[in-house]
């Protein structure tokens, strides 16, 4: 049996086409996947992320737990309403999740992990508060619902649709967060626009969606989910990376905090090692489709993609690639696609970002 | 959308319409681009080329997925339709009027072997079970 969030009688209502994501019953697409990635880059579209899930770690030790747990430094979140990316590693330097840490007015932290992983991230929080912090509580706050708001246009219809929240989230820079009653704005996102991201207890959740659906924000699904955050040049757990794979061999290397003195878990082995392979963009130089898994052949070895589809916005296919170190940006590259061999370019990711391309100059 | 009665399938959900000139036009149905989702890329087989029946002669893949074309019948490729090069989603909006090429069958009989719209529809309707 799947699992379903509280948007989904929403999602029907909508015809979504439904699919089974992690064990979720999730929005593929409302229609056309197309579509609704381009009401992200040039207006508003909403998703439900309410499968993600929000684990509160609480009490005095809380701050050295996660010190010593994460990738990237907490010490960063000096004021509540910051917030950091950080991946949580293995002792092998292997990532078990990529999470959003949240530091709540309350002293409380707060991880936002990723659906399929949820159960097993659970397991690995518990395993190492037994270790070293006895005294943290973790919660896991099933009793949320997520909405992420994403676009040029997506602050202010959430504004036009709340007007309560304006006040309280107005200010809030990029990658900060407020909260508005019981509710957690952040200006976070997966997409490369502007937008924020609503943790709200799931009673509000229908409310709040059909709000924005009254001032015109789209409803989008994984599809689009997809080819915005590949677009955006932003990893996808359990694809772009995995236990096997560093941070460091996935274009994370500036999450992973080798300068301060603390210790984490994986920091020895991440510290200790030579990446062979780092994670590359590349473009499509010829008519097809990049996908995952596909061989690339450099001049200095084979490689894989890790992630590739068709850019709506730049009208081209695009995929993240895991090559040897030492292939330059700019380089042409060979791609087996489908029993062909066929011409790409090796690029810096982003590809887009506010809806520009980053990578124009990149291609002549 | 109702299954066109004028027209022939094949279980791996291409159309085959039979021309005036003895020659068949062959695309793939609105059931297989809804499976598919948004469409951005054709490849087309070679005019001139011949296929056996059930043959790979083709791809269309959409932004989740690509998925084979086979040929329909045995025969030879006389057109494509080069207008889905730079529009695939013409057979997102009408995919019963988005031929992707046209085959000259090396035998015409071979067309009754195929599934007509009610068939189709059975195999479409235990698809989906």
């Amino acid at each position: 049996m799947l699992r379903r969030t509280p948007l989904y009688e929403a999602h029907l209502k909508l015809k979504a086409k439904l699919v089974d994501f992690g064990g979720w019953e999730m929005p593929l697409h409302y229609g056309s996947q197309i579509e609704e990635h381009h009401s992200v880059r040039r207006d508003a579209g909403m998703f439900d992320v309410s499968h993600m899930l929000a684990i509160d770690i609480q009490g005095d030790q809380s701050r050295p737990y996660l010190l010593g747990l994460l990738a990237n430094n907490v010490e960063r979140l000096a004021e509540p309403g910051e917030a950091l990316y950080s991946c949580m590693l293995n002792e092998q330097g292997g990532v078990i999740d990529d999470l959003i840490v949240y530091r709540m007015a309350s002293g409380t932290y707060r991880l936002v992990v990723n659906a399929g992983t949820a159960e097993k991230d659970l397991e690995w929080l518990a395993l190492q508060r037994d270790r070293s912090a006895p005294d943290v509580d973790i919660v896991a706050r099933r009793d949320l619902s997520m909405i992420a708001v994403q676009g040029p246009n997506a602050r202010t219809k959430l504004w036009r649709a709340e007007p309560g929240t304006e006040s309280a989230s107005h200010q809030i820079p990029p990658f900060c967060a407020t909260t508005c009653g019981d509710w957690l704005i952040a200006r976070t996102g997966y997409t490369g626009e502007d937008g924020f991201e609503v943790t709200l207890p799931s009673a509000d959740a229908t409310g709040l969606w059909d709000a924005l659906l009254a001032q015109g924000v789209a409803p989008a699904g994984l599809g689009a989910r997809d080819t915005l955050r590949l677009e955006a040049g932003m990893n996808l757990y359990g694809q772009d990376m995995d236990e096997t794979v560093t941070p460091m061999e996935s274009g994370l290397a500036w999450t992973v905090d080798l300068a301060s003195s603390r210790n984490f878990i994986g920091k020895q082995a991440v510290a200790g090692s030579v990446p062979g392979r780092k994670l590359m963009g590349l473009v499509l130089r010829e008519r097809g489709v990049l996908r995952a898994h596909q061989k690339v052949q450099t001049p200095l070895g084979d490689g894989e993609t890790t992630s590739g589809t068709f850019s709506p916005t730049l009208g081209l296919s695009i995929a993240l690639a895991r090559l040897p170190v030492g292939v330059d940006y700019g380089e042409d590259v060979r791609v087996a696609v489908r029993g062909r061999d066929l011409s790409a370019r090796t690029v810096k990711y982003p590809f887009v970002r506010h809806g520009k391309s980053l990578i124009d100059d990149q291609l002549d | 959308m109702s299954i066109p009665a004028d027209l022939k399938y094949t279980d791996t959900h291409e159309w085959v319409r039979k021309e005036a000139d003895g020659s068949v036009s062959v695309g793939i149905t609105h059931h297989a681009q809804d499976l598919l989702g948004d469409l951005v890329y054709v490849e087309n087989p070679q005019v001139g080329r011949k296929f056996k029946k059930g043959e790979e002669c083709g791809v269309v893949e959409s932004v989740k997925a690509a998925s084979d074309i086979y040929a329909p019948l045995s025969g030879e490729i006389l057109a494509i339709n080069e207008a889905l090069a730079d529009a695939p989603e013409k057979i997102n909006e009408s995919a019963y009027d988005a031929w992707m090429f046209r085959l000259r069958p090396d035998d015409a009989g071979e067309l009754e072997t195929l599934l007509d719209a009610s068939g189709y529809g059975e195999l479409v309707e235990s698809e989906s079970d």
